[in-house]
């Protein structure tokens, strides 16, 4: 090295402990870097007194800061735009501090860094108190995963000691990282003056009313980095090698353990084999089991096909499947990102093409208030609704930081990265699941055109989605009514009467939700297949569930969205629950506590609010009649009627 | 896991996403001891085999116990070595101070083996603490169509997400070492009986502690002959690895320069 003795010269059994220093420009990041590095004897000989005589020299006050731009200088030759590690120690352990420039256009580079921290020190002027990259940073610190932050009070020299004074910036930093989200109780809040090193090694004499602990102390008790051993088996598949006789299946333990006998789970396939082998390279003796962190490779009991991008799990905690999730993410793309834009999403080792299918809100760091927005400009935060066609391996955040966070590709380049929200979305798992096997399907003799043509008319699913109240199963006995008095094959299948037989066993979670819309949509489908018009009368409020319809029934199924404003329905109450739902008596209530998604595209939309119910069934007989009506049939009844006039 | 366990896993995870992600890719092989590190962990992490060709960029001018060392171990690890000549120096930009401009033939012998092979993805074995510029360096770094490094404008890399996009006609270097120092790689080479070189062992009280062209490379004073030995003097040192090579001394900017341009 050219520069700094910086470089770890103790030999360590543990890798050193990565720290970012952030905070907004001039509030002494620098100063408290270079005091750092002369309080722990970690600076080169003689650094420190050459900057000393050369302040000196040339008759300006020698301030902390130079030291650590004489040894950037050394180090950069010029080039100071960047994520630089410098290492230095403490009695206790080593560090490395990644440099996080406080510029607001150097964000792309403090990410970088920010992103493999395992702590940070948040700097904070006394007098200035927070300001805008206060914020962001420790916004994109609580985004980025670092969750070990301490807060350091500088220049508290600038504010005559106060203890008042440092209590109230105090205050306000911790109340700002609270509503992050983040365990403020525990962040330790250090008033320094980096200038005189006050609190940075050692306690302060100016502030003899600060009893808490020293910088030092707060880095040297940070725990350790855990590894993901106490969570859920994930194995992202890396790679499938064969390059002898062995197919080895090449990845990096993301968390918890795997053992050879082991039962696996490939999501999303949803294939599952049992570990044969865990195959190493100049080993010593075979590999029984592995751990968090471990790069390793394993064969399988079975032939399977696995490729780059499924992740293993152990059955009992699978990661879930989905087509769709929302997505917190931080966007550094130079286009703004757009509602219906696709995007390259990398997550784990899975690649996907994500369209984007909402912006719900742009966070404004400030306040953390949301705002409505139809793009997310460079360098805002934003949440988002991602969909894929093909289910995705996800895990949420909260329960797996590692899994749970993905990045987004357009073109060539990297333009933003976000955490995984799962929550409100359904478990697709059952869904590709067909537990029985050797089943093969077997082909009718009698058609569907034939049913049709016997009947009178077309057969179908008239799929009434809405809100509670919105007058789906009025409008559907109705319309059954009426259709039956013209001669209809018609029935309808009703939320609450499923509920009592077929669906008994499902409560209102969003999987049970899911799969009673399954089973619904397979029993209408059937119906419908017997030549049967079906009309469903269900709230069925996520798209996911009426595109899981749609895959089964294709063309036989009609959306039909029964629209009605929450106020309405609210209003209405048929059944008493929105009452019992705002008085917390309901769990997940749609519109109430649970979302409700409205279709994007039905392929009818009855509004009841404005219209009055005869109105609102007048336009479902109409739609009914165009499209399942006799004239619908067409030249099926021609060539029936031809073939009734030769015999 | 330890410490060297840890740095192994990640470089492992690093090298296979290159092979991989990367259609046409190569380990560079200077012969000294990061890269014979890393050819060790190619071997762990692909399960005894070497699944891409090895190349080795010959100035002509390396030592002699380096030759001796590449052609016994490219034989006894059944390397695809390929080696790549270097046009003369009156060619090199004559403008660099002299040890720069002998190193810069390094990098057109570069560019004339990733353009012959259609190289997109080139492993090498450089680390960050070793110089200023190779600290802000990207385990994933595009390359211009030059094999030029545009060192102010990076691609931000985060979550072992690596930039594996890139516009036809560039290419990626990767460096799986880029998070180690000089101490984890001795550390590694005694844990893993990894060969070296001899050169890095004092004799007469001199040894190499990096290694480079013959005419442009010095050695220190030193009485380590052993790992043991090397690994205790690194405690005490304050001098830095890359001390005895010529070109990172002759101006400020000579070395960043020629990285700029394409060098390792």
């Amino acid at each position: 090295m050219p520069i700094t003795s910086t470089a770890p010269r103790r030999s360590s059994t543990q890798s050193p402990v990565r720290i970012v220093i952030v905070g907004h420009v001039d509030h002494g990041k620098s100063s408290l870097i270079g005091r750092l590095f002369y309080d722990t004897n970690s600076l080169p000989d003689g650094k420190f007194e050459s900057v000393r005589r050369a302040c000196d020299a040339r008759g300006v006050r020698f301030e902390w800061a130079f030291l650590l731009d004489a040894l950037m200088a050394e180090r950069d030759q010029g080039i100071t735009i960047d994520t630089t590690q410098m290492w230095f120690k403490t009695e206790l352990r080593d560090y490395v501090i990644i440099d996080a420039p406080g510029h607001r256009e150097f964000i792309k580079n403090m990410i970088t860094g920010a992103a493999s921290a395992d702590a940070a020190l948040l700097v904070v002027d006394a007098d200035e108190g927070m300001q805008e990259q206060t914020r962001t940073h420790g916004y994109l610190l609580h985004l980025f995963g670092v969750r070990q932050i301490a807060v350091v009070v500088n220049k508290m020299d600038k504010v005559g000691f106060s203890e008042a004074r440092f209590q109230e910036v105090a205050a306000s930093v911790t109340s700002y990282l609270w509503s992050l989200g983040l365990d403020s109780e525990h962040v330790p809040v250090i008033p320094i003056c980096a200038r005189e090193g006050d609190n940075i090694a050692s306690p302060s004499t100016s502030m003899p009313w600060y009893t808490g602990s020293t910088v030092v102390d707060a880095l040297d008790s940070f725990p350790r980095p855990v590894g993901g051993e106490d969570l859920p088996l994930r194995l992202p598949v890396q790679d499938v090698y064969k390059f002898d006789d062995r197919r080895i299946i090449a990845g990096r333990l993301q968390s918890g353990h795997l053992r050879t006998g082991d039962t696996i789970l490939f999501s999303p396939s949803n294939k599952q084999a049992r570990v044969n082998s865990i195959e190493g390279w100049n080993a010593d003796g075979p590999i029984i089991a592995a751990r968090a962190g471990q790069s390793i490779g394993i064969t399988l009991d079975q032939q399977i096909f696995v490729e780059r991008g499924e992740v293993i799990s152990h059955s009992a905690n699978p990661p879930m499947l989905s087509k769709v999730f929302r997505g917190r993410l931080f966007w550094f793309g130079s286009e703004p990102m757009t509602v219906g834009r696709h995007y390259k999403m990398k997550i784990n080792t899975a690649e996907h093409m994500v369209t984007v299918e909402a912006i719900e809100r742009v966070i404004n760091v400030a306040d953390l208030s949301g705002s409505d927005a139809d793009k997310v400009e460079r360098n805002e935060i934003a949440e988002v609704v991602l969909r894929s066609r093909a289910l995705m391996s996800l895990d949420d955040f909260s329960e797996d930081p590692r899994a749970g966070r993905f990045v987004l590709v357009d073109n060539f380049d990297t333009v933003g990265g976000g955490l995984v929200s799962t929550d409100g979305y359904a478990d697709a798992r059952s869904s590709v699941a067909i537990k029985s096997t050797n089943i093969t399907r077997v082909a009718h003799r009698v058609s569907l055109e034939q049913r049709w043509v016997s009947n009178g008319h077309k057969s179908g699913i008239i799929w009434l989605t809405g809100l509670s109240g919105s007058g789906k199963s009025t409008l559907g006995f109705a319309l059954e009514q009426f259709l039956h008095a013209k001669g209809y094959q018609v029935f309808v299948l009703d939320g609450d009467n499923v509920r009592h037989g077929l669906c008994a066993d499902l409560g209102f979670s969003p999987e049970d939700r899911a799969e009673n819309i399954r089973r619904v949509g397979e029993m209408a489908h059937v119906f419908a297949n017997a030549g049967v018009l079906v009309i469903t009368a269900f709230i069925s409020p996520y798209r996911s569930d009426r595109r899981r319809v749609r895959e089964i029934a294709g063309n036989l199924f009609h959306e039909i969205h029964v629209k009605a404003d929450l106020a309405t329905c609210e209003q209405r109450d048929p059944k008493g629950l929105y009452r019992r739902a705002r008085q917390g008596e309901i769990e997940n209530f749609t519109g109430v506590s649970a979302p409700y998604e409205e279709p994007l595209q039905p392929e009818l939309l009855v509004d009841t609010t404005n219209h009055q119910p005869e109105e609102s069934l007048q336009a479902l007989i109409g739609y009914v009649e165009a499209n399942f009506g006799a004239r619908s049939l067409g030249d099926l009844l021609s060539a029936r009627e031809s073939l009734r006039a030769a015999s | 896991m330890n410490h060297l366990d840890t740095l192994e896993s990640q470089s492992i995870y690093i090298l296979r996403e290159a092979f991989n992600r990367l259609d046409r890719v190569a380990l560079l092989w200077s012969l000294g001891k990061d890269s014979n590190v890393l050819l060790w962990m190619v071997r762990k992490a692909f399960f005894g085999h070497v699944p891409f060709p090895v190349v080795h960029i010959d100035t002509g001018k390396k030592f002699r116990e380096m030759y001796e060392f590449r052609d016994r171990y490219a034989k006894e690890w059944n390397l695809n070595l390929l080696v790549g000549d270097c046009p003369p120096v009156e060619e090199m930009d004559p403008t660099l101070p002299p040890a720069a401009r002998s190193a810069a033939r390094k990098t057109a012998g570069l560019k004339a083996m990733v353009a012959r092979h259609q190289f997109s993805g080139l492993i090498a074995g450089i680390r960050r603490d070793e110089e200023g510029t190779r600290a802000k360096e990207r385990v994933f770094s595009p390359r211009g169509e030059q094999n030029d490094w545009d060192v102010r404008d990076q691609p931000p890399e985060f979550w072992d997400q690596f930039k594996t996009d890139f516009a036809p006609g560039t290419h990626i270097r990767v460096h799986p070492l880029l998070h180690w120092t000089e101490m984890d790689v001795w550390e590694y080479v005694r844990r893993e009986s990894i060969p070296v070189v001899d050169l890095y062992f004092a004799k007469n009280g001199k040894r190499y502690r990096s290694l480079g062209d013959q005419d442009i490379t010095f050695p220190i004073d030193s009485t380590a002959a052993t790992l043991d030995e090397i690994i205790e003097e690194l405690h005490s040192t304050k001098i830095s690895e890359r001390s005895g090579r010529a070109m990172d001394h002759e101006s400020e900017d000579a070395f960043e320069r020629l990285r700029a341009a394409g060098y390792l």
